[in-house]
């Protein structure tokens, strides 16, 4: 087994990887010291399936696909010079204390299985789909049930339908694009169902998606039984009340050889938790502080391993800050984590966030906080208190948990209101009337 | 009368009010930006889409190329445009702005190419 040492080694070449890769190369970490390592054959990540338009505007200033965007990025680490290594399956990552060495074991074709013993690691694996199993769904398994993201590769990758009936589960994102993307192909979109009272979706995608195809969206309902034995024949799907069980009655049954499951995504952290990394339970992924550092020096997350985003463009932000901070600690030549100042608490319908501690020494003069509400708010305060003192709100139209919030937390605020006695070191996040 | 819009501008998408005196946009609200309103006052009148879609290649890396109109078309051609290029061919390699069709559908938009695919 062949062994290397590598400065930075970068789980994941997706947006998140990618961006990463760049900050930290330009940043000043010598690119013969990085490395990215990617499943996939090609990099760019989940953006290459994603074919419709709308990514990079916040990022780019214009709107462009999901390749067209990771191709940016491919484009700038290859000007840059930052190898990468395809068709490689990073297998496990150790931590040594004493050292600070991250040994990462991966495998790949021309290398058999390798060691590289690395000083700083940024985690970029992204998330994958809730599979069907999760979903208590009664019946036979019959061909025909996928993931959205499942037919997308098919569709858009393989050129190749899934099928020609389709229900759709879940009002996702990628449900909601895969409807679109079916119709536009020949295949005759019945009913998108929803379990929740709110899509989980953003609302251009339901206009775009459904609306202008007139697909309907069916809100509280969900799918009680599938028929067929060999491939799907019918779906029946029927209201469900408030605790989400179904209601007598109100059945309703689709002809269908296609069930698309849609229905959340879930962060890929294997690799962290064997890494012995704080996760979240409610994102499922790491625990981070303001340098999107875990509770191991030296090991940064950042994308859709961290908590699921609905923008690519702030993935890239997220990276690219995580890549910065990587390159700050592989400089500073740390090998330990100073106890933060402040843990970030939510309440009030604030479900988690990132990050979640904070370092004011560390800290830059703003730090945006991000994060989901737990249901839909209208007209409501998004209010942060450091122990009693009130430091911001800011009045919200709508909230709802399709899509990411922020707050931005400004460093000269937090220091004057300590400053002025504020002893606490709860910073807490919530809504409130 | 008066329309709700989600603009579709960019992914935020904003909700927007549009007051209608006849055919007439009288008054817009809601949006973050002018291009929210630049879009509404289009929507309710000529309403435009990008087209995303794919097309079948040959010799490559993989079976399709991801596509789309170079700008916006209106949105009753989307079908045409789709069925303009659901016999189409191409020889791999394809690359990134590649124009695969020019003209879809009399729209004067090109189909161009967004993905890279390698021989294969």
């Amino acid at each position: 087994m062949s062994e290397k040492t590598k400065e930075l080694v970068i789980i994941g070449g997706g947006p998140a990887g990618l961006a990463a890769a760049v900050a930290a190369a330009e940043a000043g970490v010598p690119v013969e010291e990085i490395r990215i390592l990617e499943r996939d054959n090609k990099l760019g990540g989940i953006l290459n399936q994603c074919i419709h338009n709308g990514f990079g505007l916040h990022t780019f200033k214009e709107e462009l696909t999901g390749p067209e965007y990771a191709d940016r990025f491919i484009q700038k680490a290859h000007e840059l010079k930052i190898p990468s290594s395809l068709n490689t399956m990073v297998v496990d990552i150790s931590y040594d204390a004493a050292s600070g060495v991250k040994k990462v074991t991966a495998m790949n074709r021309s290398e058999g299985v390798f060691t590289i013993d690395a000083r700083a690691v940024i985690l970029a694996m992204g998330c994958r789909e809730r599979p069907k199993g999760a979903l208590n769904i009664p019946g036979y398994r019959p061909a025909g049930i996928y993931t959205a993201g499942t037919a997308q590769h098919y569709v858009n990758i393989d050129g190749r339908m899934p099928g020609k009936e389709v229900v759709i589960l879940g009002s996702g994102d990628i449900g909601l694009i895969m409807a679109r993307r079916m119709t536009l192909e020949g295949a005759k979109v019945k009913v998108v169902a929803e379990l929740m009272p709110y899509s989980g979706g953003l609302k251009r995608n339901i206009v775009q998606c459904l609306d202008d195809y007139g697909i309907p969206l069916k809100l509280s309902h969900t799918v009680v039984d599938i028929e067929g034995k060999e491939r799907v024949e019918a779906v029946t799907i029927a209201q469900v009340d408030e605790n989400r069980a179904p209601i007598p009655g109100t059945e309703e049954r689709y002809t269908c050889d296609t069930l698309l499951l849609a229905c959340g995504l879930l962060p890929e952290n294997e690799l962290s938790r064997q890494l012995g990394v704080e996760m979240s339970p409610i994102t499922g992924g790491p625990l981070v502080d303001e340098s999107l550092e875990t509770n191991l020096a030296g090991v940064f997350a950042c994308g859709n391993v961290l908590h699921v985003h609905d923008l690519v463009d702030y993935v890239s932000g997220e990276a690219t800050i995580a890549g910065q901070n990587a390159a700050k600690f592989l400089s500073e030549k740390r090998t330990e984590k100073n106890a933060p100042d402040l843990k970030i608490v939510t309440q009030g319908g604030v479900r988690y966030s990132v990050p979640s501690t904070i370092h004011l020494d560390t800290m830059a003069d703003t730090l945006t906080v991000r994060f989901r509400v737990g249901a839909v708010y209208k007209d409501q305060n998004l209010a942060v208190y450091l122990g009693d003192t009130k430091l911001q709100s800011l009045k919200k139209r709508v909230m709802a948990p399709g899509e990411m919030e922020q707050v931005i937390l400004v460093k000269k605020k937090l220091e004057e209101v300590r400053e002025a006695g504020e002893k606490s070191s709860e910073l807490k996040i919530c809504i409130e009337a | 009368m008066t329309r709700e819009l989600t603009c579709i501008c960019c992914p935020i998408g904003c909700s927007i009010t549009v007051e209608m005196n006849g055919n007439e946009v009288a008054y817009v609200s809601g949006n973050n930006c002018p291009r929210g309103d630049a879009y509404v006052r289009k929507e309710v009148t000529a309403p435009q889409r990008t087209v995303t879609t794919t097309v079948a290649v040959d010799g490559g890396e993989s079976a399709a190329a991801s596509v789309k109109t170079q700008g916006e078309i209106p949105k009753e051609k989307i079908m045409e445009c789709i069925k303009a290029l659901r016999d189409l061919h191409v020889e791999a390699p394809v690359h990134i702005g590649d124009v695969i069709l020019k003209n879809v559908a009399d729209t004067g938009v090109d189909i161009v190419a967004t993905s890279n695919i390698a021989k294969g």
